[in-house]
Parts: structure tokens; C-alpha cells; sequence
């Protein structure tokens, strides 16, 4: 369902997004595994997406092993929804791996229906509470980059990734 | 335990028998050369990092529409929480338990410390995890000052057992044998430079380390080892939600996430405040934290676990499995995952039954109130800090968790400025902890052998034992009018050298500090000389005449002017001034030998006397006030008094109804513009030339400033004035009167009251104000004026120039 609130609030994701350097991929569902192809970086682990008829490219490598993860450049995973007011994607730590897969690569790529974009913190926290409700009680709110200024000056990519790509799924 | 206090003369106070309020001469000495040794080392860092984060905060809180709305929901959902602790920990107990995990409450360090090795002893012989180098029980941590509090390093390594800070700056610390200068950023006291030369000699790279890049990467790669290679992962919590068991890490590189997940076992130590009732209730704070810590709108990464978590655990040294090989298919998750939340007490269940220390335990530990702190960006937390917190809200921390003398150690570097208590999210009363905390270590001091000194200038309510400069200025309204009363016999002999001396060691008065200069002729005298109210009332008929045809029932005013100590005793232009000012905007004036406001005595913790002060005030109005007179005051810090301490002093309706009546000049000069008054009777800027050039110096100033039309002025405000929302009226009314005001982003002149004038502080206030004053230059005009008699005193010492009220510059020139 894509309404036209659905649009506004990618909009303001995208704005928010942009301000921490974080790039935002508007596709379709049919286009989306091509695009995903041409965004990463070998080698690529992910996890399966749960949006219908959306796929990982053959290249990405899902139920990685230890050396996988410890090796791979970028890591797809699904986001359960995003907060547009500030760039914020949630990710769920689940038996599939999401967390490790999300914040280990140097690259995160996100994949997000843009049904499941709200519009600020107070509609994130509506979703949280029915993701509690509902038994997934381990979420990670993600906005932007891995940073740090205690070396002396802001450095990206420091235990976590250091360039994240958000993909909105337009019709689903 | 090595090196974890920075303060002199920590061996004495080790002992657990000395009074750390008992300041003779030579430890005001060294004190005030291991504050030197601070502005040198490590000011320049602190400061660089503190202001920038303190004004994004400013940015940010100001773009936040509802932050007032926020702030209210933290703090009642903290004052419920902590109402509710003890339901709360059992509530907690059911959900971790529930989920698989333990709870574990302990008493204080040793407890925590020796639970935690245990938890580590045990996982370590059943791990899957790979060897670490040494072989010996290894742990990650990430960033927790909770664990800082435990010495938790030491006490771990001490059982064999290798511990790895995880968070950069932490792990910087721990190259360096250090301790954290900040709560936010531990590392904060250090330069990239001295990091690159610290990471160079101790890992000894091919090449020299030099930029921060190289730095991190370094960083990420040596850390990354150890995480991949760690039994148990340890971690603090920003939040715990009681009802599910979710432990919140709210972080901006990512260690806590990898150390939360990557060992199958996660331990979570966190202070039994943190706990939070529902998953609901976190919205504000993870709404509020970042924006107050660093002025970001959000932290990278908020996370919520309510562990042990269904992620798989991750094992390295198996590396050809599918990651999760463990997971079990039936519940979907990691067979082996093993989670302890330990909740520390160490001394908050006593804080909660302390009506004063309470409000402590409501802090998020967010940094704020060290960030617009003045002096803590002069000095850092290795001077303005415990033996684990630091900045203004470490007094309540430190004398809750330490005791009363890691508290006393640094609890005088707050002024009482109030400048946190806008930035601080959970609207602690910051300063009134430690004015709390300043009175209950100056009643548990030895009485002092110079006592008979100040006995006949000490008409106070405080029993022995409290430092003589202490007593001293929070008497100063009895030596003022003394001084006054013998000018200038007073201030010809308070400049003689011997006296000098003598100040300087009886009662820590610095030789460099110029001391006020009395007026024979007080404000009262003067204006019962000049014919007293009947006079005052002619003069402002006369007023009303000329600026307003038609007064107006809003223009039908009575001012009682508050006569502060300064204002009556030293600086009695600035009373004139404020007196021709309102007569000639048609308010008569009365200005009655009012009793001192009690601020004196508060900013030496000198509770009790302020008290009594406070119902001496109320007592000398009251009929003022019953008769719909407004009280008008010209020193901000005396109104601060009226409008925030007297809360605690007086009866409800007495506070609010002083508080509803009583006004600063500036904010009541704006009210009668508003209604009608005429700025053309006042000395406006536009065709006066005249005021042109008070002060020395550069006719017309280069208009790079904010406004511009008008004549440039520089104006500081008071810190208690801009706490009370009083800036914007007195750059409204320099602007109405022509001006075009640049005002200081300073949080403080560094002088407040009578910091500036003790021997140990001198060099500290003299270094927060000459950022003031650099500021000030850089906005190069010819007028300066500020509105605290001390920010005055200040600035004019730093800039060698007059600097007076911005009244004094309104007002009309005769009469
Ligand atoms: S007292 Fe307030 S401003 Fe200071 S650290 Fe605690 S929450 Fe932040």
C-alpha cells in the first residue's frame, strides 16, 4: 500500500539521510534484486528479505559462516521499519543473523518498505511496542554511519559500518 | 587501585579522618597549583570539545519544538521510577528470568566485582570461543562508567583475568593508565597528537601513527581481535526497561552492539536507577539523550536487547560453520547464550531515602551539565570530578556512591551559575545539590583556629567548623557595610600589602584580586538625602508628563528597588541610574534598607543562613507587595534567589507571590516600553553622540554583528539571568534605546560572586574570563556594558575599560 503520506515521509527520510552522508535507493520490487547487485560490494552476506517477491542477488551469501562474516564488505538485511524524522532504520537481532550481519561489513544496506517508513520517534515507538507486544523484544535503531572523535577528529567506520545505503521498496 | 583520583591532597583524605573542607593556606596552595597544572595540560582539550558539544546542544534544543514538554515527561517518569525501584527490581527479576537470564543485585563494588570474575571463571572454562593469546579468561567491555565507579578493570585483572575496553576513548585511557575526564568522552583530555605519540611508542607501528584515521583503523583492528576472540562480553545500560528485561545502549560506534552479541555470554552491569517501567516510557530519553550529550538529534545506534537474544553466537575459531550453527530450530534461537544483568546499589538506596541526593539518581549521565559548565571547560573532570564522576552533578554521584569526601574535593569549582539547569534533560536542580552538599561538609568541618577573626562580621546561623573565606563571604553584606560605613579608610588600607597578606592566608583572599571599592555614601543614603519617596514620586509625575500624555493603568506603577549589597554599597551608580531610569519613564520609587537577599551565604553552602535570610526578605516586603508594589532588582544573582532558592525557603504562596512581583530592571523597563512608555526619555544612542566613547577606544566598531542597526554594543549577561530566561528583555531594551547588541556566548565570566576573589580559584576564573573577553574584543565596539556586578568587575580588570550596567547607559544623564 503507498499512499501519499507513505511518499512524504521518504522524502524526509531521504533529507535526513542525506545529512549524515547516508545515501537513500527509492526501487521497485521487481528492480530491487538487480539494484542491490549493483550496490554492494563482493564478498556479500545478507539475510533473506521478507518483503514478497523481493530476492538477494545470487552473490550474496545468506547463513554465513564465521570466516564469511569476518570477511565480507557488505551485509543486507531487511529493516522491520525506518523513522524518516531521523534517518533511523530498526533492525531486528534475530536467530537469522541480522545484528552480526548489520554491524560487522563495512557496508550496511538496509531494505525497507516504504509502507514501513514513519513519519517521526513517537510512530517508531508505536511499532516497537507492537514488535514487543508480538515477542521481538530485541531491536537496534541505526541512523547513519559507525562514528567516533575520540582519536581527535570525527573518523566514520569504526567498529561498526562505515557506509550504510538505505533502500526503499516503493510498492510494498 | 592505581591513580584514581586526580585531586591533591587525596592521600590525607584516603584516611577517611581529615575535613576536606578545611582549607588552610597551603592546601588552598595546592589546590590551586594542581588547577594551574590542569589549565595547562589538558584545559585547551577539554574546552575545544566541551564548547562545541554545548552549543550544539544549544542548536538542537532550540530546534526541538516540544524539548520543555520532553524534559517534564524524563523527569516524572524518572521520579515515578525511582518511587517504584524496589516493585521495579522484582519486576525486572520476573522478565530477565523469564527470558532466560539472571538478575543479580549487588550490594556494592566488592559484591558486583566478585560476581562478575566468577560469571567469567565459569564461562571461560566452557567456552567455545577462541583462545585468547594469553590464554587467560578474557572479557570486552564496552563504555560504562557504572563499571568505572566499581573498578571493575582492576578488580577483574587482579583475578587473572584479561580485560579489553572496547569504546576508543576508553581503551585510549587504558593505554595510557589514565582515568576519564568526561563522562561522554573519557578521553576528552587528550590531543590527537598525544594520542598518535602514545599508540606509536606502545604498539610500535612500521610507521609513526599521525592522523585520526590511522588511528581508528588500528583501533578497529586490534579491538576486533579481541572481541572475536572474548568469553564474556560486558556491557553497561543506558535504560532498563523493567517489564521486559531490555537492556538500552545507546552508542555511536558500534562496540557495544558487537560486545553485547559476539561472545555467547553478556553480562550488564547498571546502576538499579536505570531501571525504567515500560518500553514506553524510553521514548523521551532516547529523544532527549543524544540531543543534550552532543547535540545530535539521535545516537547512531540505539540498542534494545532483551537478552540473551536470539541472535546467533558467533564463533571464530570454528570458522568453516554457518554462524548460528547452534541455534536450536525448536526455539528458533542460540542454545547457549547466558545473560546476567547485574544492578548495583553501592549507596542509591540510601541516596533514594535522601531527600536532597535523591534528584541525583534521576541523571541520564548524559554530560550536559559538564559541557555549559564554565569552569569544568576550563579545567575538565581530572580537576572538576571525583574518584569516578565528574562536572556539577558528580557531587550528588560522589557523595551518594564515594562518600562526602570525594564530593568535597571539588564541589567549591561550582559557582552555583545555573547553567546546567536548562541543558540538563532530566531538570536536576544541579546547583542545589551541591550547595547541599557544600553545607553538610562545612557543618561536619573542625572549627578553625582563626575563628575569632570573622566572629563580629559573621552574624550567621551556622555552627563552627566552616572555612573562614566561606564564612567570610557569605557574610559580606555585614564587611560591606562596614567597609562603607569607614570608606575610604577601608579602601585605602584593603590595598596596603600587609593587609593584603593577611587576607590571603586568614581568609583565602587572592593578592591579585582587586578588592571592591566601598562608597562612603550607600544607595539607601543617597536616595533618603535626595528627599527620600516624596521626591522620587514628583520626579516621576513629571516623567509621566512628558513621555505619555495618557497614562496609561498599566503605566500606574510602584517600584520598590531591591538595594542588593553591590548596588548599595560599591557600585551605587548603577542604583542611580536604574532610579532616574524609572522615574523618568513615570514610576516612582522606593529604596528601603532591605536585609541581604541570602545568596552570599548559598553560594558558600551556607543553607541555614539563607533560610533565615529569605523570611527576613519576605517580612521586609509584605506590604510592599500587599500594596501591588513591584520589587524591581538590579543584581541578577539576587533575583535568582527571589525566583528559585526561595522556593525551598518560603511558604508557597510567599515564594510565588515575590516570584509574580519581583523583576529584573531591564525585564521591567521592557514591560513599560511595552505598554506605552517613550524610550525618547532615556539617553537613546541615535542622536546622542555623546555616549559615543564611554569606555576607551575604536569610535565605530566594524559591523559584523548580529544587528545592525543602531550603535554596536557588547553585552554580557548575567549566567542566573539567562537561567531565568532575562537576556532577550535586555537586548530588547538596548535595542529600543538605539543599540545593536552583540551578546557573549560565554556561558560565565568566571568571576561569580566570590570564586574569583579565593587564592585557589584565581587562576581559573581568570582563564574562563579571558575567553569572555577575547569575545568581547572580536565584537570590537566602543560600549561594553554586562549585568552582574562581579561579570562587570571582570570584564573591566581583562579589558582595562569601564564596564558598566546596561541601565547606567540608558538612563537619562541628570538628576
Ligand atoms: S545531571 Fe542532568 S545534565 Fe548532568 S549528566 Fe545528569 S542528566 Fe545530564
Amino acid at each position: 500500500m503507498s499512499t501519499d503520506t507513505d511518499t512524504d515521509a521518504v522524502g524526509q527520510l531521504e533529507h535526513a539521510l542525506e545529512e549524515l552522508e547516508v545515501s537513500l535507493e527509492r526501487v521497485s520490487a521487481a528492480d530491487a534484486s538487480e539494484r542491490l547487485a549493483a550496490l554492494l560490494t563482493e564478498p556479500a552476506i545478507g539475510v533473506d528479505l521478507p518483503f514478497e517477491s523481493v530476492s538477494l542477488p545470487e552473490s550474496v551469501t545468506t547463513e554465513p559462516t564465521a570466516a564469511a562474516l569476518a570477511d565480507a564488505q557488505t551485509g543486507i538485511t531487511p529493516a522491520t521499519f525506518a523513522i524518516a524524522e531521523y534517518g533511523t532504520v530498526a533492525l531486528e537481532s534475530r536467530a537469522a543473523g541480522d545484528e552480526p550481519i548489520s554491524v560487522y561489513p563495512e557496508h550496511h544496506i538496509a531494505v525497507v518498505a516504504a509502507s514501513d517508513v514513519v513519519p517521526d520517534l513517537a510512530g517508531g515507538f508505536d511499532r516497537l511496542a507492537d514488535q514487543f507486544d508480538a515477542g521481538g523484544d530485541s531491536i537496534v535503531f541505526a541512523t547513519g554511519r559507525s562514528a567516533t572523535a575520540d582519536m581527535g577528529d570525527l573518523v566514520h567506520g569504526v567498529h561498526g559500518p562505515g557506509e550504510v545505503t538505505v533502500v526503499v521498496l516503493e510498492d510494498r | 587501585m592505581a591513580e584514581r583520583s586526580h585531586a591533591p591532597g587525596q592521600t590525607e583524605s584516603g584516611g577517611g579522618g581529615s575535613t576536606a573542607s578545611h582549607t588552610p593556606s597551603n592546601s588552598r596552595a595546592e589546590t590551586a597549583a594542581h588547577l594551574r597544572q590542569l589549565l595547562e595540560t589538558e584545559g585547551d582539550a577539554i574546552h575545544a570539545h566541551t564548547s562545541v558539544s554545548n552549543l550544539q546542544r544549544h542548536e538542537v534544543f532550540d530546534e526541538t519544538e516540544n524539548l520543555d514538554a520532553l524534559r517534564s515527561e524524563a523527569r516524572a517518569i524518572k521520579e515515578d521510577a525511582i518511587d517504584r525501584l524496589p516493585e521495579l527490581i522484582e519486576t525486572v527479576r520476573e522478565a530477565v528470568e523469564a527470558n532466560g537470564g539472571t538478575v543479580y543485585v549487588a550490594e556494592n563494588a566488592a559484591d558486583a566485582n566478585a560476581y562478575v570474575a566468577d560469571i567469567v571463571d565459569d564461562r571461560a572454562a566452557t567456552s567455545t570461543a577462541a583462545e585468547s593469546a594469553s590464554g587467560r579468561p578474557s572479557v570486552v567491555k564496552s563504555k560504562s562508567m557504572t563499571t568505572e565507579e566499581l573498578d571493575l578493570n582492576d578488580a577483574l585483572e587482579s583475578e587473572g583475568i584479561e580485560v579489553t575496553e572496547t569504546d576508543l576513548g576508553e581503551w585510549v585511557l587504558q593505554v595510557a593508565d589514565d582515568t576519564p575526564s568526561h563522562i561522554v568522552g573519557p578521553a576528552m583530555h587528550l590531543t590527537r597528537e598525544e594520542i598518535a605519540e602514545l599508540f606509536t611508542e606502545q604498539f610500535d607501528p612500521d610507521e609513526e601513527f599521525e592522523t585520526a584515521e590511522e588511528l581508528t583503523r588500528f583501533a578497529r583492528d586490534h579491538l576486533g581481535e579481541r572481541i572475536r576472540e572474548a568469553d564474556v562480553g560486558i556491557t553497561g545500560a543506558n535504560f532498563v526497561v523493567a517489564e521486559s528485561g531490555t537492556i538500552t545502549l545507546v552508542t555511536n560506534e558500534g562496540n557495544a552492539r558487537k560486545c553485547a552479541v559476539t561472545p555467547d555470554t553478556h553480562v550488564a552491569i547498571a546502576g538499579v536507577e536505570k531501571l525504567i517501567p515500560s518500553i514506553r516510557d524510553l521514548e523521551p530519553f532516547v529523544d532527549l539523550i543524544a540531543k543534550s550529550a552532543t547535540g545530535q538529534e539521535i545516537s547512531q545506534y540505539v540498542t534494545m536487547l532483551s537478552p540473551p537474544t536470539e541472535s546467533p553466537t558467533l564463533t571464530f575459531d570454528e570458522p568453516d560453520e554457518p554462524i548460528g550453527a547452534n541455534t536450536d530450530a525448536e526455539t528458533n534461537g542460540s542454545t547457549d547464550r547466558e545473560f546476567h544483568l547485574v544492578l548495583l546499589d553501592n549507596g542509591r538506596t540510601e541516596m533514594r531515602a535522601d531527600d536532597q541526593l535523591r534528584e541525583t539518581l534521576y541523571c541520564i549521565r548524559c554530560g550536559a551539565c559538564s559541557n555549559s559548565c564554565a569552569n569544568f571547560q576550563a579545567v575538565g573532570g581530572h580537576g572538576f570530578g571525583g574518584e569516578t564522576y565528574s562536572g556539577g552533578i558528580a557531587t550528588g554521584w560522589e557523595a551518594g556512591v564515594h562518600g562526602q569526601d570525594s564530593a568535597a574535593e571539588f564541589n567549591d569549582l561550582c559557582t552555583g551559575c545555573t547553567r546546567c539547569v536548562d541543558a540538563c534533560p532530566v531538570k536536576i536542580d544541579i546547583p542545589w545539590i551541591n550547595t547541599v552538599v557544600r553545607d553538610r561538609v562545612n557543618r561536619d568541618a573542625e572549627p578553625e583556629a582563626y575563628d575569632f577573626l570573622v566572629d563580629g562580621l559573621t552574624p550567621d546561623e551556622e555552627s563552627g567548623g566552616l572555612d573562614l573565606g566561606k564564612r567570610f563571604f557569605g557574610n559580606i553584606a555585614t564587611a560591606a557595610k562596614l567597609g562603607s560605613a569607614t570608606a575610604p579608610v577601608s579602601n585605602w588600607l584593603g590595598e596596603t600589602a600587609p593587609v593584603r597578606a593577611l587576607l590571603e592566608r586568614t581568609l583565602g583572599i587572592d593578592q591579585r584580586r582587586a578588592l571592591p571599592s566601598f562608597e562612603r555614601q550607600s544607595l539607601v543614603d543617597w536616595f533618603d538625602a535626595r528627599g527620600g519617596e516624596g521626591e522620587s514620586k514628583r520626579r516621576a509625575a513629571a516623567g509621566r508628563k512628558e513621555t505619555h500624555d495618557e497614562p496609561t493603568d498599566a503605566l500606574d506603577r510602584e517600584v520598590v528597588l531591591y538595594p542588593d549589597v553591590y548596588t548599595n554599597y560599591v557600585d551605587t551608580d548603577r542604583g542611580k541610574a536604574a532610579v532616574r531610569t524609572l522615574e523618568a519613564l513615570g514610576v516612582p520609587v522606593s529604596v528601603p534598607d532591605l536585609p541581604e537577599s541570602g545568596r552570599a551565604p548559598l553560594s558558600q553552602g551556607m543553607v541555614a543562613t539563607a533560610d533565615a535570610q529569605a523570611s527576613k526578605v519576605y517580612a521586609a516586603l509584605a506590604e510592599d507587595l500587599d500594596a501591588g508594589r513591584d520589587v524591581v532588582v538590579i543584581e541578577p544573582s539576587d533575583l535568582a534567589a527571589f525566583q528559585r532558592e526561595y522556593e525551598r525557603f518560603l511558604p508557597e504562596r510567599s515564594f510565588e507571590r515575590l516570584r509574580d512581583n519581583s523583576y529584573e530592571i531591564c525585564e521591567f523597563i521592557f514591560g513599560l516600553f511595552e505598554n506605552g512608555a517613550d524610550p525618547a526619555a532615556l539617553s537613546t544612542a541615535g542622536g546622542d553622540g555623546e555616549r559615543i566613547g564611554v569606555g576607551n577606544g575604536n569610535e565605530r566598531g566594524n559591523e559584523n554583528g548580529n544587528r545592525d542597526n543602531g550603535h554596536p554594543i557588547a553585552y554580557h549577561s548575567h549566567c542566573q539571568q539567562r537561567t531565568l530566561n532575562l537576556e532577550a528583555p535586555t537586548v530588547a531594551v538596548l535595542e529600543r534605546c538605539g543599540y545593536a547588541p552583540r551578546t557573549s556566548t560565554v556561558e560565565c565570566c568566571g568571576m561569580a560572586g566570590s570564586f574569583g576573589y579565593k587564592r585557589e580559584y584565581y587562576e581559573v576564573s581568570m582563564d574562563v574570563g579571558d575567553r569572555l573577553a577575547s569575545e568581547i574584543e572580536q565584537a570590537s565596539t566602543d560600549l561594553v556594558v554586562a549585568s552582574g556586578t562581579s561579570c562587570g568587575d571582570q570584564l573591566e580588570t581583562l579589558l582595562d575599560r569601564t564596564v558598566p550596567h546596561p541601565v547606567e547607559v540608558i538612563a537619562p544623564d541628570h538628576g
